[in-house]
């Protein structure tokens, strides 16, 4: 019988991919896929780590594209999720798919697609919130910032997003919680890393990285965003249904004035 | 940019524009392709929500609110006693670009109140659209709110330059055009639109023979009809949103509870509560026309002239109908699916998908979103238990009314939520 193997990765997407590619190859009994700093080892399994290789990542990712788009991006989606366990459900969503004719007959009532389709749908959702609730600061090196602390990793995902509509602006989008941030130079995005002192959010303290300018905009933009209230109209709960409170920190129109 | 002037004009020029309820910033397909600045996204996006939930994606102004005209339903008529203002080309450009800039807003939504002439005013709205478009290299999305009156020129600049053009009819009927704008004839609407509509068929035409053609008005032609505001009934507001969806082509009709700001004894008084509900029930009513494939005489007609405000229209209309159901969600065709209340468009998708693999059951159905507690009763599938009593219409109302009545109170303050 096969011993069962619980796989290390480096906890990358690459990673990830290339753990499936060797679990494939080499036939293991996978009971879990772990990253690196948070493995666990079980009493009756094996521990192999994986190291990370594009070519085999590359080789898993086309063979998920080429059964089905939607399959491709529903694992990378879930993925970023960061969901404990996800790895080991995607794993055996990966298996169910290959196994499938093609991808469009994937059974949506089977529960592990249609959790992982579930996850992916939850991170695509906060990934359109960020494209939506970014708010630009211009800094006085004439740089858009702003930072964000979404409850998925989804930088990755709206780069191209802000790469096509600000294609002839400097701007940096900063995740807090994962403390790292994505930088458009005019020419390419890259990830950078930042220490920053003062976080800058909608505080109401002016702060002398921005341009004055910057604030007179604010200004205006709450303005303009008190005055699209009707007042006869006011439905408290269904605003917060839109705009759940723990967004309301991005958004400067939810400040008191500066 | 002398701030405090903007921020004055801009609180005048907000407020009174903010009545148009129209906000979509979709359907447009601009792409950036020369590195400028913007884009439009094929689904828009809102940035932010008002307090009572109408998504913000544009910067919605007047250019000014001087007006030579007085229709009686408007802030901006000329009687109204209220502080104007007007905003120089330049500065709606300058606002709309840093706006953009900071990720507030996906573009303009422009209109104005009449000075001078039609075509004077036209022409303005036109050069703040080719300003944004040739000088700033804008790609994001242009709203603009045409002049009933604005000659066949401008309107086919107009197109050149904007996303999507509308011409708000305002008022739904022609007797009531007559009482509540005197100023104002029904061809001034309408042969703007007609033009419009022209231009966008020709467009389309030439595009495809020739690759380059000069986009005009991508996210097509809208309009707006007030509610609650001429007597008029649910029937008279759908039927005319038929006619303008035909003849026009439009791509929206937008319907806005009319709130009162007036004292006229004309119109319904100050103070009188805002038909939040009937205004959702029109839009319920119009999606049911545009996805579901109701005619609109099925749903309004001589005896039935007004919504029922208690259930949405396709739950009325089932109960109107009872002899089509129970339908067999296991074999029924789309179209028919699409009919039994509770059973959103997509979950006609997600059954066809699913019942490809198996018979489906209750569970199944509860997993994909369907509202059992209103669709059992119009339905069967794989399962012995089904409603098997012979329920009269009303008996049916009284049940789903008391098993949601959350969820239907809600709807007495939303307008968003249509169906599920
Ligand atoms: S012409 Fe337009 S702005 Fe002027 S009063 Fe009539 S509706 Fe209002």
């Amino acid at each position: 019988m096969n011993t069962s193997t619980t796989l290390i990765y480096d906890g990358s997407f690459n990673g990830f991919l290339t753990a499936v590619f060797v679990a494939f190859d080499e036939k293991i009994n996978v009971v879990d896929i772990q990253k690196n700093n948070q493995s666990q080892s079980g009493l009756f399994s094996d521990t192999e780590t994986v190291f990370t290789n594009v070519e085999k990542a590359k080789r898993v990712w086309n063979g998920i594209r080429n059964k089905s788009y939607n399959a491709i991006s529903n694992v990378y989606f879930a993925f970023l999720s960061e969901t404990e366990g996800v790895e080991l459900m995607l794993y055996n969503y990966i298996q169910k798919l290959m196994r499938a004719q093609s991808g469009k007959c994937l059974d949506y009532s089977d529960s592990t697609v249609l959790y992982i389709a579930q996850l992916a749908k939850k991170v695509g959702r906060e990934k359109h919130r960020m494209e939506a609730f970014v708010r630009f600061q211009l800094t006085k090196d004439e740089i858009y910032f702003a930072n964000i602390e979404p409850d998925f990793d989804v930088l990755p995902l709206i780069s191209k997003h802000f790469r096509d509509r600000y294609a002839d602006q400097k701007w940096l989008i900063y995740d807090i919680k994962r403390k790292y941030g994505i930088y458009y130079d005019l020419d390419h995005v890259e990830m950078v890393s930042l220490n920053l002192k003062d976080i800058q959010h909608n505080k109401t303290v002016k702060s002398n990285a921005f341009t004055s300018e910057e604030y007179e905009y604010q200004t205006l933009w709450n303005d303009y965003f008190k005055s699209t209230n009707i007042a006869s109209r006011i439905n408290p709960k269904l605003h917060t249904q839109h705009v759940p409170k723990r967004y309301w920190k991005y958004l400067s129109e939810k400040k008191e004035a500066v | 940019m002398n701030f405090d002037r903007i921020r004055e004009k801009l609180n005048i020029l907000a407020d009174a524009a903010k009545y148009d309820v129209s906000c979509a910033s979709s359907g447009s397909d601009r792409t950036n392709k020369t590195k400028g600045l913007g884009n439009a996204s094929k689904m828009g996006i809102c940035h932010s929500y008002t307090a009572d939930g109408r998504c913000v994606s544009l910067l919605k102004i007047l250019l000014t609110n001087h007006c030579i005209f007085d229709c009686a339903y408007c802030v901006t008529r000329k009687s109204n006693d209220v502080p104007r203002a007007a905003f120089k080309v330049q500065e709606v450009v300058d606002l709309t670009i840093n706006f953009y800039r900071r990720n507030y807003i996906e573009g303009l939504f422009l209109s104005s109140g009449i000075f001078k002439s039609p075509d004077h005013t036209m022409e303005r709205l036109v050069s703040v659209a080719k300003k944004l478009r040739k000088e700033e290299n804008f790609n994001g999305y242009i709203h603009l709110k045409s002049i009933p009156g604005a000659s066949d020129e401008l309107m086919y600049e107009a197109g050149l330059y904007a996303d999507r053009l509308s011409v708000n009819i305002e008022v739904p009927t022609i007797s009531g055009l007559k009482l509540l704008a005197p100023d104002k004839k029904h061809e001034d609407f309408t042969k703007p639109m007609e033009k419009v509509k022209n231009e966008i068929v020709r467009y389309k035409s030439e595009q495809k023979i020739i690759k380059n053609t000069p986009k005009y008005a991508p996210a097509g032609q809208s309009t707006q009809m007030i509610v609650g505001a001429s007597g008029e009934s649910d029937k008279d507001i759908m039927y005319s949103a038929t006619y303008y969806y035909k003849t026009y082509n439009m791509k929206r009709v937008y319907y806005s509870g009319y709130v009162p700001v007036t004292h006229d004894s004309r119109l319904p008084a100050i103070g009188s509560q805002v038909p939040m509900l009937r205004e959702n029930r029109l839009y319920q009513t119009d999606w049911l026309l545009r996805f579901y494939g109701f005619s609109v005489g099925e749903i309004l007609n001589n005896q039935h002239p007004n919504l029922d405000m208690d259930v949405d229209p396709k739950l009325s209309w089932a109960l109107r109908n009872l002899h089509h159901f129970p339908v067999n969600v296991n074999t029924a065709d789309k179209r028919l699916l699409a009919r039994i209340p509770g059973i959103g468009m997509r979950s006609v998708d997600k059954i066809v998908k699913a019942r490809k693999f198996r018979k489906l059951n209750w569970d199944h159905l509860k997993k994909m979103g369907v509202a059992l507690n209103r669709a059992q009763y119009f339905m069967v599938c794989e399962s012995r238990y089904w409603e098997r009593r012979d329920l009269d219409a009303e008996k049916i109302k009284g049940m789903i009314l008391q098993n949601s009545s959350g969820k239907f109170r809600n709807q007495y303050s939303t307008q968003l939520s249509l169906f599920n």
